[in-house]
């Protein structure tokens, strides 16, 4: 794996008022891997995840996709270019049915034609959507509306897909859950995932490589299986 | 009992117009929580473009078919006012986009006074009052009694068309999603693909277009000058909030209720003069009862 990669993060500064949340964080993702993101509160990694969308602009450094550089390029047009992103706190839109929040998602496809296959995909991975298809989405279970935010993601057909913390408020089974769907989503659909997660146990398990993150510096990384036997890793993220 | 028949009609066609442009209001802030102030005027503007443009049509030597003339004379007043319309928002009221609400209040009401002015101001059109030139012979009827026009019966049902078109947009197409979901959260509709700047254009847009259709028919009706938008624009205001601002639907009824109490107000009242006054008294009882209108759901729930 020599070649460009997928997204590339180079010595990224992200200030919020002056105060800096990211303070020079470089990273990469290849095409094809799942890669996690682990920290404690206010670490930055919604902040990481932000700039890479374009939702939040960074000061210094450079985010580049495919090696192009997303500089000064809209949020909405990064969508376009393939990078999907599930939102922490899942921001499906409650007043919208599960269907118009679906088709939404839509907006950028050209590829009209697979339309019908991409609903078919997203109902198949979560049967309990298609059930409640025609409902405000703001009437969803707190799990169904994460599968939602995943599933709206799927939609929009990015390459790389960007995950915030998608277990957050879940019960344990549905937390399996959902980290299983996404492995799947690796796997079947060949999605190359960024997935920032509390829950790292989780994470680790599916992910090929990890990132942690701490006061918005990388403090450690590396393959996962490495990450895991780290005794700092366990003391910090495992519980001991 | 005709007499009332014919008063309904007449409620009618002034709340058709009422509705028409309450709809611009409610649209607005539907998606930017903004009250555009200047809407009222932007209405009026329409009223002058399709005066200009049915003057024109009509002095052209080659005799036109009145239905040519009064469509193109519709939809230019559309263009043209949707023109002004993103113009004013673009500049006037998109880098304000995180500034304090009270300053958007101040720039819309200065944006209409700039309207107002500048139409009084500009030679060819001045602070006098026009009429728009009869686009097509309108004949009286009269049924059981009950006298009307191929005029009020057009303003009637065009905006009726209007309006159902406009809720189909909304409710059924994909920038109408977009709007609704603007009304809900801005800041994940990007990650969509989509441009709030664009959706908000758009909204303008519809706006602009429904309160010109409105006032081209209004201008066919009545007389026209550059201070009309005030207390019309006032009427549409109310028009939204009675019916819930921030809701289709609750516009359209709404700018009814207001033309329902501009008539009827002078059948049970000595003089017109109180209608005003019974307007904002409606308004005050019902934001007491209702304070999110008859069809306005909590503010957690909007649009
Ligand atoms: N909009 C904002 N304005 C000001 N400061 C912010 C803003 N968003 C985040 N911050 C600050 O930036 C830092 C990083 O926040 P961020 O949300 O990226 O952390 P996080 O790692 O995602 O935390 P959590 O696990 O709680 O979601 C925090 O100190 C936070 O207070
Ligand atoms: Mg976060």
């Amino acid at each position: 794996m020599n070649d460009t990669p997928m997204l590339t993060v180079d010595n990224l500064i992200v200030s919020y008022n002056g105060i800096r949340a990211l303070q020079g964080i470089s990273l990469t993702v290849q095409k094809g891997e799942i890669v996690t993101l682990i920290g404690a509160n206010g670490a930055g990694k919604s902040t990481l995840l932000r700039a890479i969308s374009g939702l939040v602009a960074f000061q210094s450094g450079s985010i580049s996709f495919h090696g192009v550089p997303l500089n000064s390029i809209a949020a909405h047009k990064i969508v376009e270019m393939g990078i999907s992103h599930v939102p922490e706190g899942r921001g499906i839109f409650a007043n919208l049915t599960v269907f118009e929040n679906l088709k939404l998602a839509t907006w950028t496809r050209k590829d009209r034609e697979n339309l019908d296959e991409a609903f078919r995909r997203v109902f198949d991975l979560f049967p309990r959507l298609k059930e409640r298809k025609n409902q405000p989405a703001g009437t969803l279970s707190g799990g169904e509306q994460q599968m939602l935010a995943v599933g709206r993601a799927l939609m929009t057909n990015g390459s790389l897909m960007l995950l915030d913390e998608p277990s957050m408020g879940l019960a344990p089974v549905l937390v399996r859950d959902i980290i299983r769907t996404i492995q799947e989503i690796n796997q079947q659909d060949g999605t190359t995932i960024l997935l920032v997660e509390q829950n790292a146990r989780q994470a680790l398990k599916i992910a090929h490589r990890a990132y942690v993150l701490e006061t918005g510096v990388i403090s450690l990384s590396g393959e996962a299986e490495e990450l895991r036997n780290n005794p700092k890793v366990q003391a910090a993220y495992l519980g001991g | 009992m005709q007499y009332y028949v014919q008063q309904i009609l007449n409620a009618l066609q002034v709340g058709s117009v009422y509705a028409l442009i309450a709809l611009g209001y409610t649209m607005v802030y539907g998606i930017l929580t903004l009250i555009n102030f200047a809407h009222g005027d932007i209405f009026m503007v329409s009223t002058y473009i399709a005066f200009f443009v049915s003057t024109l049509l009509l002095g052209l030597t080659h005799h036109l078919p009145p239905l040519f003339t009064f469509v193109a004379t519709l939809l230019a007043a559309m263009a043209g006012t949707s023109l002004v319309a993103v113009l004013i928002e673009r500049l006037a009221y998109k880098p304000l986009r995180t500034a304090p609400r009270i300053s958007c209040v101040i720039t819309a009401l200065g944006v209409g006074l700039l309207l107002e002015n500048f139409m009084v101001a500009f030679k060819p059109i001045g602070p006098d009052s026009r009429i728009i030139p009869a686009l097509f012979e309108s004949r009286n009827y009269s049924i059981a009694g009950v006298t009307f026009s191929t005029l009020q019966i057009m303003i009637i049902l065009i905006s009726g068309i209007a309006m159902v078109l406009l809720d189909l947009v909304v409710r059924k197409t994909m920038i109408g999603m977009a709007m609704r979901a603007i009304s809900w959260d801005k800041f994940t509709v990007p990650l969509m693909g989509i441009s709030v700047d664009t959706i908000i254009s758009i909204t303008f847009i519809l706006g602009a277009s429904v309160a010109a259709i409105g006032g081209t028919l209004y201008g066919m009706a009545y007389s026209i000058d550059p201070y009309m938008g005030i207390r019309i624009g006032w009427w549409a205001f109310i028009s939204a909030v009675v019916g819930g601002i921030g809701n289709i639907r609750g516009a359209m009824l709404g700018g009814y209720i207001l033309g329902f109490i501009e008539i009827f107000t002078p059948v049970f009242l000595p003089t017109s003069t109180y209608r005003d006054f019974v307007a904002f008294s409606l308004l005050l009882v019902l934001l007491i009862f209702k304070p999110t209108g008859i069809l306005g759901k909590p503010a957690v729930q909007k649009v």
